[in-house]
């Protein structure tokens, strides 16, 4: 019983950081009042271009993360001239980058042959003299590189957000675009700018499903995690700890999946995959029940609504 | 010295020529009043000082030096701040966050603690009292001015502009306000009030200067002119202020039995009203705000229901349970207060507008067409008849029209077929003296063609002047009746003195 439940708790940090990963990456971008539902295509290009990499460059999985990172904020810029510049519906938007990413990585796997192509991928890291500690070892010290930076890359995310003149600026164009404008922020640098930094992240997470994961590429990998992020956004109501809470918890969920079945208890797969819907359900119901002050400004006040100046200038 | 020049300044909109040769000066200590009606230019004459317009000719001089203020970081630079209509605050912040923010700090720790203690100094400095930890959005619309204005003073502005600041505040606020614009000119800012308020200007304004149709007409001590006086300038003509009493008052259409009503959140807002309406006369209702005027309108408009109570349309019965459209095609037709809300769909063009409620009784066509052709002829007959100004095409959004047109064009709508009862929810608010008249004007042909006519009012002058009959409201109910012409004093003292 021991060992089951250390081999899981173990092996929730590697199913929770792209739920988290990817859930910051929207809320960073929603902070700024651009409403972003395509985290499914992102996590599919930053997926393909992190095999990409590792391919061409034979190696270097930590580079390979941070070109995933790059192409994807690129890949986002399309999202951003769409939903800023051109003010099109960014549900709509959305819609067609998720589907643009399906396309356009299947394709590029296709024709450059990376499909199903095994990769060395990222190796765990075990912490020297910690890894071999009892229970805590393998649950904390035995994880990879993108595990332990989780905690630093959400401090340093928050932080911004919440502590400098930037995250207050990004913050003012997501919740009064107007009152922001009037105090000479650029709306649209700002937009671009969220849009961008938040598809990095994305794009980080859906690189960590195949380099840190799956160690290879196969069509449509991200699974609906990307669909799942934005549930996490909506039950974390905008809120970057308890983005990462909800995805432990769903993390959770998905590495108890493989153990309950290997120990012969049969749970329907798609029972679970619905849990994280049905909670983000619930927390919707609760949160619109509830008239708390704080509350009521969770979410970016101008969320989906582009900017356009007032009329008569 | 002015610390403010303007010589010539002009400005037009597609054509629209908003300021015309405008010249203005200001000086450092005084509270300068600028006044005029809707539409005369104030407000864009000051957003060009704010560098939300940029002239299309004319000097502006700053202390004595020419300048071009291209943006409002410019403005900002040179000392101006201006306090608009319509609050630039991000709702989901609290107050140091949104002055922090208008301020431009880099540093956002130290910024927060010394923009803290500056608007904590200011606040003592004039006896402001503002939550500073709330989302500005669950604050008072007076708390959100106040902030308004500490955004302005933490910036250090020397030139404080105020766009009809008292337009949303009660008297007493509004005098607060002014006294403390008025210490701030004693230590030395230079103050811009732009209103349409002669009191504020007779009490407060230290020099006042009128517009009129895009120009400066004259600059005066108010002091020294009488009301008629400034009130003649303005408008260039002289208001005919009499009372026109209801020729033929004829049988009741509508009784409202013990009407109670609360507010979404439960808190009880009616306590039980009586009154009857009858045709052919103006039924006036008076009472200090918020005594549940709000409410009633709601409730007769069909937008809330009574949580008790009868409303019985005299050939009709019980129409409290009715939804608007049913009612309206009983007669019953309303001219909400809240223009933008209930009266107007502001990006719906002019047209949509004023079509829209015949739509349905087949007058623009039928459930599957819409005919535009006979709905723009209609449209522009009415903007006509009804004196709309400022409209250049029915096809431009509605939300483009200044206070007093919108709220034309609505009454234009309203009356289009003639109505049994209109009730006019504070009809002339916001408006200037010739758009206030001019709303009297149709209510008062509404009821000598025959409508029972409701106007709740708070401004007891137009109670006066208008109604037949008045009923003064207090904590929910109707307290006192009277006939016109009602005694003033009396009818304050029931206003105010009831337990």
């Amino acid at each position: 019983m021991t060992d089951f439940f250390i081999n899981w708790v173990a092996n929730i940090p590697g199913f929770a950081a792209p739920f988290a990963l990817a859930a910051l990456g929207l809320i960073v971008s929603e902070k700024s009042g651009v409403l972003t539902l395509g985290a499914e295509g992102y996590m599919l290009v930053g997926a393909l271009s992190g095999v990409g990499a590792i391919l061409l460059l034979g190696g270097y999985p930590m580079a390979a993360l941070l070109i995933a990172a790059a192409v994807t904020s690129l890949f986002s810029l399309i999202f951003a001239v769409m939903t800023v510049t051109l003010r099109v519906n960014q549900v709509i938007a959305s819609l067609a980058i998720i589907f643009l990413g399906q396309g356009l990585t299947s394709l590029i796997a296709t024709r450059a042959g990376w499909l199903n192509v095994p990769i060395a991928g990222l190796g765990k890291l075990n912490v020297p003299g910690l890894s071999d500690l009892p229970v805590v070892g393998p649950i904390l010290f035995q994880q990879d590189l993108v595990c332990y930076l989780l905690v630093p890359i959400f401090v340093g995310v928050v932080y911004v957000l919440n502590r400098t003149v930037i995250g207050l600026k990004l913050r003012a164009v997501g919740d009064g675009p107007d009152a922001a404008d009037a105090a000479g922020v650029s709306v649209n640098l700002f937009r671009y700018g969220a849009v961008m930094a938040g598809a990095a992240l994305v794009g980080l997470a859906g690189a960590y499903l195949s380099i840190g994961i799956a160690k290879l590429w196969v069509d449509g990998m991200s699974g609906g995690r990307g669909l799942i992020a934005i549930a996490l956004v909506i039950f974390a109501r905008w809120h970057p700890w308890r983005a990462l809470a909800g995805a432990v918890l769903f993390g959770g969920i998905e590495a108890l999946i493989p153990r309950v079945a290997a120990i012969g208890l049969q749970v329907p797969q798609y029972f679970v995959m619905m849990t994280p819907y049905l909670a983000t359900l619930a927390v919707m119901v609760w949160a619109s029940t509830r008239g708390r002050e704080r509350a009521a400004f969770a979410m970016p006040q101008a969320l989906g609504q582009p900017h356009t100046r007032e009329e008569r200038h | 010295m002015p610390i403010l020049e303007l010589h010539d300044v002009s400005k037009s909109f597609d054509g629209f020529q908003a300021v015309a040769d405008a010249s203005f000066d200001l000086v450092p200590g005084e509270l300068h009043a600028l006044l005029g009606e809707n539409g005369a230019g104030k407000s864009s004459l000051m957003n060009i000082v704010a560098g939300l317009y940029r002239p299309d000719k004319g000097r502006i001089r700053v202390k004595g030096e020419d300048v071009h203020i291209d943006g409002p970081s410019i403005a900002k630079k040179l000392g101006i701040g201006m306090v608009h209509q319509h609050y630039k605050l991000v709702k989901a912040f609290n107050a140091v966050e949104n002055i922090l923010l208008a301020a431009g700090a880099d540093k956002y720790r130290t910024g927060l603690a010394e923009v803290e203690k500056s608007v904590c100094e200011h606040c003592e400095e004039m006896g402001f009292a503002v939550d500073l930890k709330r989302p500005v959005g669950a604050l008072s619309v007076a708390e959100q001015q106040r902030v308004e204005i500490l955004k302005v003073l933490v910036n250090g502005a020397e030139i404080i502009i105020l766009d009809e600041p008292s337009a949303v505040l009660t008297d007493s606020e509004a005098a607060a306000l002014l006294k403390v614009m008025r210490t701030l000119a004693a230590k030395g800012a230079a103050v811009v009030l732009i209103t349409h308020k002669l009191g504020e200007v007779k009490a407060f304004a230290d020099r006042v200067t009128i517009m009129r149709g895009g120009r400066t007409v004259t600059t005066a001590d108010p002091k020294g002119s009488s009301l008629a006086d400034l009130t003649a300038k303005i408008i260039g003509q002289a208001v005919c202020e009499t009372r026109h009493p209801a020729k033929a008052i004829g049988a009741p259409v509508l009784h409202l039995k013990a009407i109670t009503g609360a507010r979404a959140d439960g808190h009880r807002t009616l306590h039980g009203v009586d009154l009857t309406l009858r045709a052919g006369e103006l039924y006036g209702i008076a009472g200090v705000g918020g005594n549940g005027q709000p409410e009633l309108a709601e409730i007769l408009m069909g937008v809330n229901r009574p949580t008790g109570g009868t409303l019985e349309f005299v050939g009709a019965g019980d129409i409290s349970r009715s939804n608007p459209a049913e009612r309206r095609k009983l007669g019953l037709v309303c001219i909400p207060a809240d223009r933008a809300t209930y009266g107007l769909a502001g990006e719906l063009s002019i047209c949509e507008n004023y079509i829209v409620t015949g739509v349905r009784n087949g007058r623009f066509g039928s459930w599957t067409r819409v005919n535009w052709r006979s709905g723009a002829a209609s449209t522009k007959d009415a903007v006509s008849a009804f004196e709309v100004l400022g409209v250049r095409s029915t096809r431009q959004k509605a939300s483009l029209l200044s206070g007093g047109n919108a709220q034309k064009l609505v009454i234009a709508r309203e009356l289009a077929s003639p109505p049994r009862i209109v009730v006019a929810h504070s009809p002339s608010r916001g408006l200037d003296a010739r758009a206030t008249s001019e709303v009297r004007r149709r209510l008062l042909e509404a009821r000598d063609a025959g409508a029972a006519v409701l106007l709740i009012s708070e401004d007891l002058d137009e109670i006066m002047l208008m109604s037949d009959r008045i009923g003064v409201m207090t904590r929910g109910r109707i307290v006192q009746e009277f006939e016109a012409p009602a005694d003033r004093q009396l009818l304050g003292k029931a206003m105010v003195h009831h337990d």
